[in-house]
């Protein structure tokens, strides 16, 4: 009955998207003439209720394992904790699909209920789009990933999730990322709709804003999420792979990262209006790019992957649809919008530009190793592209645009003089200096590692400049966002750069009280013993840690084997202090040692400030959740005052009949109030 | 993260592979498999030229992140040269030469990878061609242009 | 409209272009060795069982072509092939197996279950002869000709429709 009742409301929505659709195109047309048009909101919002009820009823027939279910019966295991039954209705490619639909109609929904300021005809646009966009979804999810397909016959027992996967990290990294990926739809949507309707104004930036910073807070905490699950859960203190499928997270990121910065000059100053739209266009190809090169298996590796081609193909003609379209409008529209206002390169503008151009550079390079791969193995030749390539080739554009992103704060909006701010630019060249001066006395490091250490040092301080010598209580907000992020970055900078160039690794057999040394840690092995889960078996070391003489602290890293499906994976035990992490694996049976003990494989890490990596991810996020409260609340002020001087207007209307108070601010929204924008 | 759903997914459709490398554990694994070289240096210089190559049973792991046989194996290759006193170039070209250059990360300027390295730097023309458009006209705060429709 | 604004799609374009062609390709998933027509490596394995002779380069050098068989106990797929070795060793083909990281008992235990095809078995137990020539996975199968030059890679297991391949390869290495 659940899988009925979800099947019935995927395809309700699917109708409902047709009707957003073309109700949407009506008001396009005809504007609110069209008495069609009124339909396209509550389509938007029925739509959003019944996706997402979709998608919690195949929650539940996660929750209770119903083996009727195909996709239950494939991926699910009654002997699993309930949380990682939960978590497994987006571990596999048909929920996490649904997920992903449910998130797009959610935006959908929230953008149709909450969205007033944007002119009818252009909103109708936005909701057209929206709704095209989801229709396709719905039918590829519908057509080809039905995820209530029954089982003629239900299953006796589940197939088990992947044991990499019953962690808590599935609970929080998948969800989070696809809110991410799904939210910059709405960035898309408001983009056709404004090149569409040729609304490429200040206004639609302010409207844009908060949904391009609210998808990129949940991508940036995603990313984060996931870099530190892989670190931990696979066992050899790698954080970041370059492999295609973290790269396909990363560059929705880097797009989306370029947008909000883009959109915060044409918010402030009306310039970049085409390069505003490319990017928006450009955030979400992204995403669904994303999508493809995970779900068709064009570019997994070695290991035989089930892949369906129809699903590749089916979201091939997606992109092609989507993608394709938008930059086909885009090519024929974009003339016709022009750049806006103009600017010098030493100004706030300026270095925003500098920084766009950079970041998408960084995207063109990502995106060419990706891809790469995929190009030659047309031609019958298998290349890797790894990190000896993006670390540098990114590194030839991250660097600059770091050196501008500490200065550009700075800079005044439209033009500015370089000489006002020389002191500024004198500490941080002498704080580069110096940290690759003292870095270079203590050892030898590679390039990369120790410019990053001088640069997140700098970067760190000049997040902080722009509160100089303002008062600090009335710094707006949105700038202490600014600020906030700015400062992450720096700060996951360090930890990179720290881990990359610092780390010390410890490989060894050990026997029950041998010890070993790493970077001032002794670890003494104090036995190992046979453990058990509700699916799975281990042996689990037990440890003792110290620093120094400190008092030692017990680890307890595990070798677990789970039964179903049958998988060996390492449990790390990790020591946080606030100078690093010390990170523990315990490996295979290693033979014997002299006296005839068995001897066990142990992996032992310092990894130096290496939790800066993720606090400075998380310090990303909150300053882009500030960044919208404070845009909100600037907003919400906004409203009030227009309101209540619409009151007083009328008031006044009524006081002096018939004479001719031409609202110049009373006309709708907040067009009118002229306040600066906060600095960002 | 993401890529621990792929590998998932990747481990239903291949229960064999996942089962081999499950009783393959019952065999010792290579001396230098997971035993560092006793001097530092070496080790740094293996450990560099470890994290570069890419383990040819893994999903998007070089052999330094894998617990793949396989990659203990290619460890110890790498750290025995090492140790005898091959270059880690040398080692590279030694293993470019038996599976080409899918089993190395670093690509090298090649008939095949061309590519990869003409067009960062066709980037950076262009990205300077952009700046320079967009921002080299000192001063050029001219008339704004209006909304051509 | 400006010639500059049709760059994203162009790039599009080529983009969905090689990406629908490669959805039309089988997927590459082997790594085939770089090796074929190199001459095979110097190595000298020990004996993977007792009562076999161990294998060395020498060992292909004169007479008919031979073909070199990369297995293991452990490995699925090897059971699948082993009746097709078998039918190898009938039309009279000698095949020298490498038993990949494998214990004696094991490999002793495989031959007796599922038919020895073998001639000479050596032990590869820390994969030093696959990584030689570029064997990237158990099973693989070369033709090795008399002058001891490898000539021809078969990834994955032995099949019926690979026998009739195999013969050919191994005739046109005379």
């Amino acid at each position: 009955m659940i899988a009925e009742l979800g099947l019935a409301a995927l395809w309700l929505s699917t109708a409902l998207a047709v009707l957003q659709m073309v109700s949407g195109a009506m008001g396009m047309r005809d504007g609110a003439n069209s008495p069609f048009a009124i339909y396209a909101r509550p389509a938007a919002v029925v739509q959003a209720f019944l996706a997402v009820l979709a998608f919690f009823l195949l929650l539940y027939a996660f929750a209770v394992t119903d083996l009727s279910i195909k996709l239950v019966a494939t991926n699910s295991h009654s002997a699993k904790p309930l949380i990682y039954k939960l978590t497994g209705t987006w571990g596999n490619h048909e929920g996490s699909m649904l997920l992903w639909v449910g998130v797009l109609a959610l935006s959908g929904g929230l953008l149709a209920g909450m969205e007033r300021r944007l002119p009818e005809k252009t909103m109708s646009a936005t909701l057209a789009v929206q709704g095209f966009v989801a229709l396709g979804f719905y039918a590829f999810l519908l057509l080809s990933s039905n995820p209530f397909e029954r089982l003629p016959i239900p299953a006796v027992e589940g197939g088990g999730l992947n044991p990499l996967l019953q962690d808590i990290g599935l609970a929080i990294h998948p969800p989070t990322l696809y809110i991410g990926y799904v939210g910059l739809s709405v960035a898309f949507s408001l983009a056709m709709g404004a090149l569409i309707t040729r609304q490429v104004t200040p206004d639609f930036a302010k409207v844009l804003r908060p949904w391009v910073l609210g998808a990129w807070v949940f991508l940036t905490f995603g990313i984060t999420a996931g870099s530190y699950w892989a670190y931990y859960e696979l066992g050899w203190g790698g954080w970041w792979f370059w492999d295609p499928v973290e790269n396909a997270s990363l560059m929705p990121w880097l797009a989306a990262t370029a947008l909000l910065h883009s959109v915060s000059v044409l918010a402030a100053r009306d310039a970049l209006r085409t390069w505003t739209i490319m990017l928006g266009v450009l955030a979400f190809s992204m995403s669904m790019l994303g999508t493809f090169l995970v779900r068709s298996g064009v570019l997994t590796s070695v290991h035989a992957f089930a892949v369906d081609p129809e699903r590749g193909s089916f979201i091939l003609a997606l992109l092609g649809l989507y993608i394709g379209g938008a930059l086909v409008i885009f090519a024929l529209r974009a003339g016709s919008i022009s750049e806006g206002k103009r600017f010098t390169v030493t100004s706030r503008e300026g270095a925003l530009v500098f920084n766009n151009v950079m970041l998408s550079a960084i995207l063109a390079i990502v995106l060419l190793g990706t891809l790469y791969p995929l190009l030659t193995e047309a031609f019958d030749v298998r290349v890797s592209v790894g990190p000896p390539y993006f670390n540098p080739a990114g590194a030839i554009f991250a660097i600059p645009m770091f050196v501008v992103m500490a200065i550009g704060p700075l800079l005044r909006w439209k033009d500015d003089k370089p000489a006002r701010i020389q002191f500024e630019l004198a500490l941080l060249a002498s704080v580069v200096i110096a940290v690759i001066a003292l870095v270079a006395i203590f050892g030898d490091y590679s390039i990369l590692a120790v410019l990053g250490l001088a640069l997140s040092i700098a970067l760190a301080i000049a997040a902080l400049l722009p509160l100089r010598g303002r008062n600090i209580r009335r710094v707006p907000v949105a700038t202490w966002g600014m600020i906030c992020a700015h400062f992450g970055i720096a700060v996951a900078l360090f930890g990179m750069a720290s881990e990359s160039a610092f780390t010390s690794e410890k490989l060894a057999a050990v026997a029950p009280g041998d010890t070993v040394e790493v970077a001032g840690w002794n670890i003494q092995m104090e036995s190992v013993d046979p453990v058990a889960g509700p699916n799975w078996t281990a042996i689990e070391a037990r440890i003792l840690a110290a620093r120094g003489d400190e008092e030692p602290t017990i680890l307890a890293p595990q070798s677990r084997n789970f039964w179903s499906p049958p998988q060996p994976t390492s449990e790390s035990a990790l020591i946080t202090r606030w100078d690093g992490q010390l990170y523990v694996v315990i490996g295979d049976q290693a033979g014997t040692d002299a006296n005839g003990n068995n001897r066990w494989q142990l992996r032992v890490w310092w990894k130096p400030f290496v939790t800066f990596i993720w606090y400075g991810g998380l310090l990303v996020a909150f300053g882009g959740i500030l960044s919208i409260a404070g845009r909100v609340r600037v907003d919400l002020k906004r409203r009030k005052a227009v309101e209540m001087g619409k009151e007083r207007r009328e008031d006044m209307d009524a006081l002096a009949e018939g004479d001719a108070i031409d609202g110049k601010g009373g006309t709708g929204g907040n067009t009118s109030a002229a306040e600066p924008e906060p600095a960002e | 993260m993401m890529r621990l759903i792929l590998a998932a997914l990747a481990l239903f459709a291949a229960p064999i592979v996942s089962q081999s490398v499950y009783a393959q554990q019952a065999m010792p694994p290579a001396p230098y498999a997971y035993v560092q070289l006793e001097d530092p240096a070496l080790e740094a210089e293996a450990a560099a030229l470890m994290e570069t190559l890419r383990c040819l049973k893994c999903q998007s792991q070089s052999i330094n992140d894998s617990d793949a046989p396989m990659a203990g194996d290619m460890r110890h290759q790498v750290r025995s040269r090492i140790l005898a006193g091959e270059s880690p170039a040398q080692i590279r070209s030694w293993l470019v030469e038996r599976y080409g250059d899918y089993v190395s990360y670093e690509p090298e300027v090649s008939s095949t990878t061309w590519p990869l390295f003409a067009i960062p730097l066709l980037l950076l023309c262009v990205v300077g061609l952009v700046l320079l458009r967009r921002l080299g006209k000192r001063r050029s705060d001219g008339p704004v242009s209006g909304e051509a429709s | 409209m400006r010639p500059i604004y049709l760059i994203p799609l162009a790039l599009f374009l080529f983009f969905a272009g090689v990406a629908g062609y490669q959805l039309t390709q089988p997927k590459m998933q082997t790594i085939p060795s770089q090796m074929i027509e190199e001459p095979l490596p110097e190595f000298s394995l020990a004996p993977a069982l007792e009562n076999m002779p161990g294998a060395s380069r020498s060992d292909f050098i004169g007479g008919e072509p031979r073909l070199l068989n990369i297995w293991a106990s452990w490995c699925l797929p090897c059971i699948a092939e082993a009746p097709h070795l078998e039918r190898l060793k009938e039309e009279g083909v000698e095949i020298i197996g490498i038993a990949v990281r494998d214990r004696p008992e094991a490999v002793a235990d495989f031959l007796n279950r599922y038919g020895n095809p073998y001639t000479r078995v050596g032990a590869d137990d820390i994969s030093a002869l696959m990584l030689e020539i570029g064997a990237s996975g158990v099973p693989e199968t070369y033709v090795i000709d008399a002058q001891g030059n490898i000539r021809y890679q078969h990834i994955g297991d032995v099949r019926a429709n690979t026998v009739p391949l195999l013969l050919e390869q191994l005739e046109n290495a005379r």
